[in-house]
């Protein structure tokens, strides 16, 4: 009876084991095929690319999708979907020709119904929820799409916006496909959808039929969700990742004896900042928070945490953006000075100093790590700086949304819209979580949206650039580089400005 | 009372008197007193271990060996407060559900059981989540964890020796109910006990660890042996000795409650 | 009878009892799942129609019982956040049904090295005299339990993995695709979690046979004429083994929440993985599943190890 028993047992377990293991076996084999693998950090958060919202979903589905219009690797629009396009004089009317022979995955032609279908669910015409913001109605956005013929469509829009057209790039998908049960996700791009694993991997293959001759080169593309920048590292040196796009500094150290991989430099589009509460005490005395300004020593965390990649800036615009960019790095310095920093803390009655606790998401490892050195140069001052991790859904809820906090250290992954960084400090945007407030700035932002002008346009932003520094608004650090690790036996990988892994022109050598 | 023992004191006892002291002595004086800030940064990084930093530097210049006497002492402070606040509800609830049962006894066993069958790690992660992270919390939602066994056990004590020929004795006489509970029965049980506490003690320190390990434990800048061990993880190949300082004191401190256990236990046989 | 069916209103009780805490742990902590996918991009509309189509803007109440009621119909939902395709979320079942394989085989296979190891060294152990081999392996089994079992899996990737190559870190492979190289990368986590409890349960194994050879009925043996080997394992080996398997019951038990640590450091997608990254992105249907999946094995292993304890030792009342 015992022996029975724990026969039993063992097979019980057994079964559980082997019951669990055989469920389908769907095995793929890439043969000879040329395919890649690329390392990504994070799960992508929906197929659907107009609900898409995360940087890191977004960088995949470029591959897949299209807009009427996308950009290419220098921050300029290129035509897609649309092989034209023509604005009006006023800004209102924008006419878009349709590319000749541009076909979606599932082999139909892409028709100016798909694209009245896909710009009317996005800008909420549909079904009354825009899922752009910046193309709803109510934002001065799409109020009409008319075809004109086959090849011709005409959009309406609300008010004049120079930085509008960005907005197109919005990806047209098949008509009625939105409301499909059961659809694939089904675009233009160089790449098609093949599978999802959550946590595991995405699977991606050629569309033999995109319009730009010659691409995509490569048959397959996984992208490969990775555990921990830890194992990103160990996967690169066993050769189980081809590309990976977010190295930190010490990883690229790593690997700087170029034998598997190089690394390349390029500035990503993330402003990092120590935000701070403009309404909270003492950080809405401007001397208290200009103190703080002198106390970073900017340079320092480029050297401990950026691996002196990170391009330093004093305010809230992209350098990539070189038109609209002014250089506020001088007014406060590159380096803490500790003098002047306590000069003003005692001019505002802090001369003892103060606590202050700086809320920081726990899973960005970055943003962590800058904490810990800013924390120290603060003290350096007599600023009391103690870190507070927070996990990302509390940091959304408490501090972004709730703005119930005194500091913190965060990154704002920025488009390639000029105003998109400058736009959140007007006093009214509700993405205005540091509780800015400048009657001066809200009316130059005004301005700046209605010129037409960019010339005009540019020096606005600049106005609005130097009162955000002036007023010490909040402490920008800098923008990240990215430290990208491409495998020697790839070539053909292009930088873009924005989050973008495109894979159509890499190529195995 | 263990060391008035007649009974010759054996290695066990005295390896693991030996190695727990050093850890706590290291780890108190870590309070006070460290060879470099725990916190001061300095461009000397990824130093390999030497006479100047005796565990080597990390990836801020910070010397290992001061942040591993400051982990040291918050891991040691940690352990000992959760296992006091368990072992204190424990007697208290154990005492009063085996005592009395009822209700309440029905009540605590099935909210025990529900505790025990939930995995730990993902309590105190939801407890974490609940009440916030922070020092204090993670003693709480530890000590939450670690209370159930400690109310088995005292309970299971308190039901055999509630119908004891003394107690009942005790119980004509008129004594009162309080003072049964924890004047007449808690010495008795105490041995039992005694063990246990050491076994908790050590628990509490690999969760503690595993808990900053995974980022809801003890925050930067302070240190704590697993959140050192975390972020060495990604310096792995250049500097291993980061990993290997925290790691290796873990064990050490494990081991060494471990052996001082199993040398009391000895002292009982 | 009786026994088992209050077991079981106990375990009834238990699962209500831990869905209801999770649940209610989901509406104290902060965020839900509609901040978590809209992130810094939400407004208020988005987060209004999302809240819609997910149904969380019906009471919590009312919420809970109906997911309660849908759980006892059989359907366990969908998740909030991983996608099937395009429109369609992925069902929770398919959702857990493809990361349990990774934990069960990581488990089964921990088990297998744990018995292969520990029992011919708890034999071994027992059986030979020596008081140097006492002392060494009583000092390297203490050694080998107070090592965490995340550290463990560092030193694993880094002596075995880094220094001496055999595996590549990070490297894993579906069950799918390669299930060959999938239980060979999964030998090294295997390993990390069967270390200490190979020496928990040799140290078991060797004090148990200890007892049992000093039993008289291994005394009546010998005087019997039995071989000194027969005694051994005909007899000492066979009873010293009965509580060791209940032994490995409850350690089955820790392996399975042990793993969540582990899955981590070696980057399995299991679901301990998935249990916490579900945590964080409040994916509330896939938690409470988890939650109860775990719970309901946790309690079904201390059952039968239970029943196992019954059945070897008579003198444990019905009580």
């Amino acid at each position: 009876m015992k022996k029975k028993l724990s026969g039993l047992f063992f097979t019980a377990l057994l079964m559980m084991a082997v019951l669990g293991g055989c469920s389908d076996g769907t095995g793929e084999s890439s043969g000879d095929k040329s395919s890649v693998v690329v390392g990504i950090q994070q799960d992508i958060d929906s197929l659907d690319p107009h609900l898409a919202t995360a940087a890191g979903t977004k960088e995949i589905l470029f591959n897949i999708f299209e807009g009427l219009v996308k950009s290419d690797e220098n921050g300029n629009l290129i035509g897609a979907v649309a092989s034209d396009y023509r604005i009006s004089d006023d800004g209102l009317t924008y006419t878009f020709t349709l590319r000749d022979g541009v076909k979606f995955h599932n082999g139909n032609v892409v028709t100016a119904e798909d694209v009245k279908y896909s710009l009317e669910r996005v800008s909420g015409l549909l079904d009354g929820t825009a899922l752009i913001a910046t193309l709803s109605p109510d934002k001065g956005g799409i109020t009409s799409v008319d075809i004109l013929n086959d090849k011709t469509v005409q959009v309406t829009v609300g008010s004049a916006n120079a930085e509008l057209i960005y907005s197109f790039v919005a990806a047209i998908i098949p008509a009625g496909s939105g409301e499909d049960e059961s659809a694939d996700p089904i675009g233009t791009g160089p790449f098609s959808f093949v599978s999802y694993t959550p946590q595991e991997s995405i699977v991606l293959k050629k569309n033999p039929d995109y319009w730009q001759e010659g691409l995509p080169r490569l048959d397959q593309v996984t992208f490969k969700i990775v555990n921990s920048a830890e194992t990103a590292l160990m996967e690169l040196q066993g050769g189980t990742i081809d590309i990976y796009p977010y190295l930190t500094d010490s990883q690229a150290q790593a690997l700087s004896d170029g034998k598997t991989h190089q690394v390349a430099v390029s500035p990503s589009n993330v402003v990092q900042a120590l935000f701070l509460n403009n309404t909270v005490e003492p950080l809405d005395n401007v001397l208290v928070r200009k103190a703080i300004l002198y106390a970073l020593d900017k340079n320092a965390i480029n050297k401990y945490v950026g691996g002196e990649t990170g391009s330093l800036i004093g305010s809230a615009m992209l350098p990539t953006l070189s038109d609209y960019y002014v250089d506020l790095n001088d007014v406060y310095g590159n380096e803490a000075n500790v003098e002047k920093a306590k000069e003003l803390l005692a001019q505002a009655g802090y001369e003892n100093g103060f606590d202050l606790v700086i809320d920081i998401p726990s899973n960005y490892e970055f943003h962590m790590q800058t904490g810990e050195v800013v924390a120290e140069q603060l003290k350096a001052v007599g600023i009391n700086a103690s870190i507070h991790a927070v996990e990302w859904n509390t940091w959304l809820e408490d501090i972004y949304n709730g703005r119930n906090y005194a500091a913190t250290i965060s990154g704002v992954t920025c488009d390639q819209t000029p105003g998109y960084m400058l736009n959140r400090f007007e006093s009214t945007s509700s993405k205005n979580f540091i509780n800015y407030s400048n009657p001066e700035y809200d009316e130059i932002y005004q301005k700046a949206q209605k010129a037409l002008d960019l010339n005009e346009k540019a020096d606005y932003y600049k106005q609005l650039q130097k009162l955000l520094t002036d007023d010490a608004a909040t402490a920008f650090i800098m923008v990240p580089g990215n430290m990208t690790a491409i495998s020697n036996r790839l070539d053909g990988y292009k930088f873009y400005p924005i989050y973008v892994q495109d894979m159509s022109t890499v190529y195995v050598k | 009372m263990l060391l008035a023992s007649r009974r010759k004191v054996n290695k066990y006892f005295i390896a693991g008197l030996i190695m727990t002291g050093l850890a706590v002595f290291c780890g108190i004086l870590g309070f006070f007193w460290t060879p470099y800030g725990t916190s001061a940064m300095s461009d000397d990084r990824f130093c390999a271990p030497s006479p100047g930093h005796l565990f080597g530097t990390d990836n801020f210049g910070r010397d290992i060996f001061s942040r591993v006497m400051q982990g040291m002492g918050t891991t040691i402070l940690v352990s000992v407060l959760v296992v006091i606040f368990s072992a204190a509800a424990g007697i208290i609830l154990g005492a009063l559900t085996g005592y009395f049962g009822g209700v309440l006894d029905e009540i605590v066993m099935r909210v025990t059981d529900a505790v025990n069958g939930f995995p730990s790690i993902l309590l105190a992660l939801v407890a974490v989540s609940v009440l916030g992270q922070g020092r204090i919390n993670l003693i709480l939602s530890l000590g939450v964890v670690f209370s159930p066994s400690y109310i088995r056990i005292v309970r299971s004590e308190y039901l055999r020796l509630r119908d004891a020929d003394y107690i009942k004795r005790a119980r004509l006489m008129g004594v009162g109910k309080m003072r049964i509970l924890f004047v007449h029965i808690l010495p008795n049980i105490l041995p039992v006990f005694g063990v246990s506490v050491m076994i908790g003690l050590n628990n509490a320190i690999l969760a503690e660890s595993g808990m900053s390990y995974l980022g809801i434990g003890v925050q930067p800048p302070d240190a704590s042996l697993g959140n050192m061990l975390s972020d060495a993880q990604g310096f792995l190949q250049m500097a291993p000795w980061y990993a290997l300082a925290p790691g290796l004191s873990i064990v050490w401190l494990v081991l060494g409650f471990s052996l001082l256990s199993e040398g009391i236990r000895r002292f009982g046989e | 009878m009786r026994y088992l069916a209050k077991k079981l209103i106990t375990l009834i009780m238990t699962l209500f009892l831990v869905s209801a805490a999770a649940f209610l742990a989901f509406q104290v902590i902060p965020g839900d799942v509609v901040t978590s996918i809209l992130g810094t991009e939400a407004t208020p509309e988005m987060e209004e129609k999302l809240r819609e189509e997910l149904g969380l803007n019906k009471p919590p109440v009312v919420r809970y019982f109906d997911w309660v009621g849908d759980v006892l119909r059989g359907d366990l939902g969908v998740s909030y956040r991983y996608s099937k395709n395009m429109n369609e979320m992925l069902p929770v079942a398919e959702l857990i049904g493809g990361k349990l394989p990774v934990t069960l085989w990581l488990a089964a296979l921990s088990l297998v090295l744990i018995v292969a190891v520990s029992v011919p060294l708890g034999v071994f152990w027992a059986k030979s005299g020596s008081r140097v081999m006492d002392a060494v392996l009583g000092v390297a089994t203490q050694t080998a339990m107070a090592v965490p079992s995340f550290f463990l899996g560092i030193l694993v990737t880094y002596l075995l993995g880094i220094v001496l190559g055999l595996f590549a870190p990070g490297g894993y492979v579906s069950y799918k695709e390669d299930f060959g190289g999938f239980l060979r990368y999964l030998f090294f986590p295997a390993l990390s979690v069967a270390i200490p409890k190979i020496a928990m349960t040799a140290r078991f194994l060797r004090n148990s046979m200890l007892t049992e050879m000093n039993a008289d009925y291994v005394r009546t043996a010998y005087s019997k004429g039995c071989t000194k080997r027969r005694v051994m394992y005909g007899h000492v080996l066979r009873n010293a083994l009965m509580p060791v398997v209940t032994f490995l019951g409850m350690i089955m038990a820790e392996i399975v929440a042990g793993s969540i640590v582990v899955e981590q450091v070696f980057g399995l997608p299991g679901i301990g993985r998935l249990l916490i990254s579900s945590i964080n992105n409040r994916d509330f249907p896939v938690v409470e599943i988890l939650i109860l999946y775990i719970t309901f094995v946790v309690i079904f292993v201390y059952f039968f190890v239970d029943i196992l304890y019954r059945m070897i030792d008579p003198r444990i009342s019905e009580k």
